[in-house]
């Protein structure tokens, strides 16, 4: 469908929460814990965070919930009685504050809950999401959106995608969906026509620092670099940078048991965890860090690109900025182009 | 810190040790562990106030340690998490050599790690002021405020083990919760879950702790973890005396005398 | 009831056979009829089984799809789901995800000779595809069975290995390594690469099919390159850590590939391809 511009008073986003929350609509929004950013249900307006560059933990929770039961069962004299999660059970959610790059995001995620086999319950969530993303007027050293095909005001992955017109000023909406269509609809005053509503010079810069292009190519010829060594010496192999990455979904299954009755989870896992590849008999296939961290970058830029047809990176920088020793993940593309082999 | 800087040339270029683990400047205004192999790489070596992460978390690591003798630039928290680990026999003399840099930013440096510890002893471990405050008002709520407290704190937490990861004194190649048989704290982030986790966590660091906030300065999300292991220090001091990292071993879990008192049994 | 990826049929344990210390084999039927109506699968593919409340393990199905009406599998007692698997008794209802992976393509051996090579615990993993073959055998000329275990005990599926031995249309060679024999021993004595080497089976027109402990393999390889065995015509089937069957969790990742859904089962040229993370 055609983008559909509208204009929205600086005011009347608090307005448009507020016409949200009488429809009952829930919201999850960012809001500030101890200098960080954590996504939660927003009650009111006041107290989601705005301005920032980018939050902590990506919104991905609310699509793939880092807990996620998945089955529970009983056992009885009968037999066994096993239950699995009802789809109705899910809510519809408004995903309010997301950055252009989480947007294009939760797409890569999708690829893969649905390469050849479809996680319906994964399909199910997202369908119940309505994305408010929000494009970035601002950047830091970490973001790279630009060189792994995005940008600050990317439409891709949003419902509606709100850009700031200058300091204190008023929003371009574009509404871009039939989902954000439906929001339109329930508040009609809020979204005012306007097609000459211009967004390109109120976005943030944003320099292109690699070429993705490249470096994938690189990639196949550089498994056996010592390079990978000299950057992950100083990895603790926590999974840190796995967790807050919208795009990450590698996950464990896990049974919980009490007496006769129990459930099974899904929960977020990270492949830069040593036990990982642990095999029952003692075996690892990798078992240092150095071979987990090339693993990581692999995975995101050569294996997916090939096999799913997306980047396993939307250029967020919040790996990097999480990491508590540093692993500067732009720095270490820029250092893999760089590197003659 | 041209001292560090040249000694560790020195080091590096006589093959004294086979790598220098110091701090060199990051991304921004951050500051990174550096592993200085070759005498040009010690170039890079920095030191000023953001050096605060714990460097002796790598010298457990088996990716570094398989290189050699190490040398580390060690501040006094550093120091200490050497002697505890030293005395738990995870280093020694023959492995490791202390570039120690002292409160008052001068490098010093120690022939073994006896000097180590007469340095480290002359220090007592202090929880500063604001800490101190809030585990202050903490004492001071009920058990089902405490509670709720900690739940909440807690709640974000999704498991990322980087608390475990950045902490020195967590160097088990097989971590409690890596084991499934029986699986003693669940693998995924629940409420009661993560409460588990990290009141674990901070028993099996009892008497060990010696305060560097390495935890909390890992916590992607900000979690003021590092107050249950203050929490557990001042219990230490009231109920023990307080203890100090000491290469004679006598661990303070691990010690009995028969005057202990049992009041914290309640 | 299939209807999530990750909702698990109900089996009930029919049968259990005590096969070798800490191996058993499961019979396996569908508690439910409509899913035994709806279920197929091909040689090859595995399953994610499950004890409720303790979780899941990753073997293959070791029963050929030409037997309908019920699966098997074979499992050594090792890890957590393994050790509470082994203490189920039959009547007992565990949990089934499958079929999962690629297949032995059957169709395209169809006129050739085929050796099967195996090693201890990993006859399960043939052990469907032999059985296939040979329900269909006349669709492939020579049959050659080499098996090897530790010892005489650790031998799987003695009843058939009886059954192989017995019929005119399979050479069957069992070995045990040396020291593991028994005084009435008649098999032959030494590592399943030397026995493999001593046999000398011919690579005209043949398939080989191996499948063992990473060293029985590794040692397996180029006595097979020395018979004149090419890459594309040694199949293997690639035991790796899985969680989810379906190429989502990502344990299983080897470079491009991932081994529930690219593989298990691989040619030896698709293997050198690889890196070494497997």
């Amino acid at each position: 469908m055609n983008i559909d511009k509208r204009l929205v008073r600086k005011d009347s986003l608090e307005k448009l929460f507020d016409i949200l929350k009488q429809n009952s609509k829930k919201i999850y929004a960012p809001f500030s814990k101890d200098g960080k950013t954590i996504f939660k249900d927003a009650e009111s307006f006041g107290g989601i965070l705005t301005g920032y560059v980018q939050t902590t933990e990506s919104s991905k929770d609310i699509v793939f919930p880092r807990t996620e039961k998945i089955l529970d069962y009983t056992k009885s004299k009968e037999g066994m009685s096993v239950k699995g999660i009802d789809l109705k059970d899910i809510p519809d959610v408004i995903l309010w504050g997301v950055r252009p790059c989480d947007a294009i995001g939760i797409g890569e995620l999708s690829s893969i809950f649905n390469w050849d086999y479809k996680d319906e319950i994964y399909n199910n969530r997202l369908s119940k999401v309505t994305v408010f993303g929000f494009s970035c007027y601002k950047s830091d050293d970490y973001c790279f959106c630009t060189s792994v095909g995005g940008n600050p005001g990317n439409t891709t992955g949003s419902d509606i995608l709100f850009t700031r017109l200058g300091e204190n000023g008023d929003y371009l909406a574009e509404v871009l969906t039939e989902k954000g269509e439906s929001v339109v609809s329930i508040a009609p005053g809020i979204f005012e026509k306007s097609e000459t509503a211009e967004k390109e010079k109120f976005l943030a810069e944003v320099p292109v620092k690699f070429n993705h292009e490249e470096i994938k190519e690189k990639l196949d010829k550089f498994f056996e670099s010592n390079e990978w060594v000299k950057q992950s010496l100083r990895c603790l192999g926590c999974g840190a940078c796995a967790y807050v990455c919208p795009t990450c979904a590698c996950f464990d299954i896990q049974d919980e048991a009490h007496g006769k009755r129990g459930s099974r989870t899904r929960c977020w896992d990270s492949c830069g965890f040593s036990h990982f590849t642990l095999h029952t008999s003692g075996h690892n296939p990798r078992d240092i860090q150095s071979a987990r961290w090339r693993q990581r970058i692999m995975h995101k830029f050569s294996y997916m690109p090939e096999r799913l047809s997306v980047y396993g990176c939307t250029g967020c920088g919040r790996c990097s900025r999480a990491c508590p020793v540093d692993m500067n993940i732009l720095e270490n593309l820029i250092s893999i182009q760089e590197v003659t082999l | 810190m041209v001292d560090l800087i040249k000694r560790a040339k020195e080091l590096l270029e006589s093959s004294a040790v086979k790598v220098v683990i110091g701090y060199e400047q990051g991304t921004g205004n951050k500051t990174r562990a550096l592993f200085a192999e070759k005498a040009e790489d010690a170039d890079k070596l920095i030191f000023d106030s953001r050096c605060v992460q714990n460097l002796a978390a790598y010298i457990t690591k088996k990716e570094v340690k398989e290189k050699g003798k190490m040398a580390v630039a060690a501040t006094l928290p550093v120091m200490r998490s050497i002697i505890q680990l030293a005395a738990e026999f995870q280093v020694n003399d023959n492995n490791l050599l202390v570039l120690g840099i002292t409160p008052e930013s001068k490098l010093i440096e120690f022939a073994n790690l006896i000097e180590v510890e007469t340095f480290v002893h002359q220090y007592q471990i202090e929880i500063d002021v604001r800490n101190k405050e809030m585990l202050d008002k903490l004492e001071k709520m009920t058990q089902s405020e405490r509670w709720k407290f900690w739940t909440d704190e807690l709640a974000p937490c999704f498991k990322c083990y980087a608390c475990r990861a950045a902490c020195p004194m967590c160097y088990c190649s097989r971590c409690t919760v890596d084991f499934n048989q029986p699986q003693w704290i669940p693998v995924a982030s629940t409420e009661l879950g993560n409460l588990e986790w990290h009141m674990m966590r901070a028993i099996h660091l009892t008497g060990r702790c010696i305060d560097c906030d390495a935890c909390y300065n890992a916590c992607p999300l900000s979690i003021p973890i590092n107050l249950l292991t203050k929490k557990m220090l001042t219990d230490a001091k009231e109920h023990f005396g307080g203890y100090q990292p000491s290469l004679k071993g006598d661990h303070l879990m691990s010690t009995y005398k028969p005057d202990d008192k049992e009041n914290f049994i309640q | 009831m299939m209807d999530s990826l990750y909702m698990p049929y109900l089996m009930r344990i029919e049968r259990i056979t005590y096969e070798a210390p800490g191996v058993k084999t499961f019979m396996l039927k569908f508690v439910n009829e409509a899913d035994q109506e709806k279920f197929s699968y091909k040689a090859g593919q595995f399953g994610e089984y499950s004890v409720y409340g303790v979780g899941e393990s990753t073997f293959c199905i070791a029963s050929p799809p030409t037997r309908k009406g019920y699966i098997e599998c074979t499992f050594r007692q090792t890890g957590k789901v393994t050790n509470a698997l082994s203490g189920c008794e039959e009547g007992s209802i565990i949990g089934f995800r499958g079929p999962y992976g690629n297949v032995f393509p059957l169709d395209d051996w169809k006129g050739k000779s085929l050796l099967f090579i195996a090693g201890g615990i990993a006859l399960p993993p043939m052990r469907c595809v032999i059985w296939n073959a040979l329900d269909l055998r006349e669709n492939f000329k020579d049959v050659t069975i080499i098996y090897g275990a530790r010892t005489v005990k650790d031998l799987v599926y003695k009843d058939e290995l009886k059954d192989w031995e017995l019929r005119k249309d399979v050479k069957l060679v069992t070995t045990v390594d040396p020291g593991g024999e028994s005084p009435d021993w008649k098999g032959e004595i030494g590592f399943v690469p030397t026995i493999v080497e001593k046999i000398a089976p011919s690579s005209k027109d043949t398939i080989a099919i191996v499948c063992g402990p990473p060293v029985m393999i590794k040692y397996t390889f180029p006595v097979l390159a020395k018979l004149g065995f090419t890459d594309e015509n040694i199949y293997t089937t690639l035991e790796n850590r899985m969680k989810c069957g379906f190429g989502k969790c990502g344990r299983c990742n080897v470079g491009k590939v991932y081994v529930c859904k690219d593989g298990p089962v691989f040619t030896l040229a698709q293997l050198k391809e690889l890196p070494d993370e497997y």
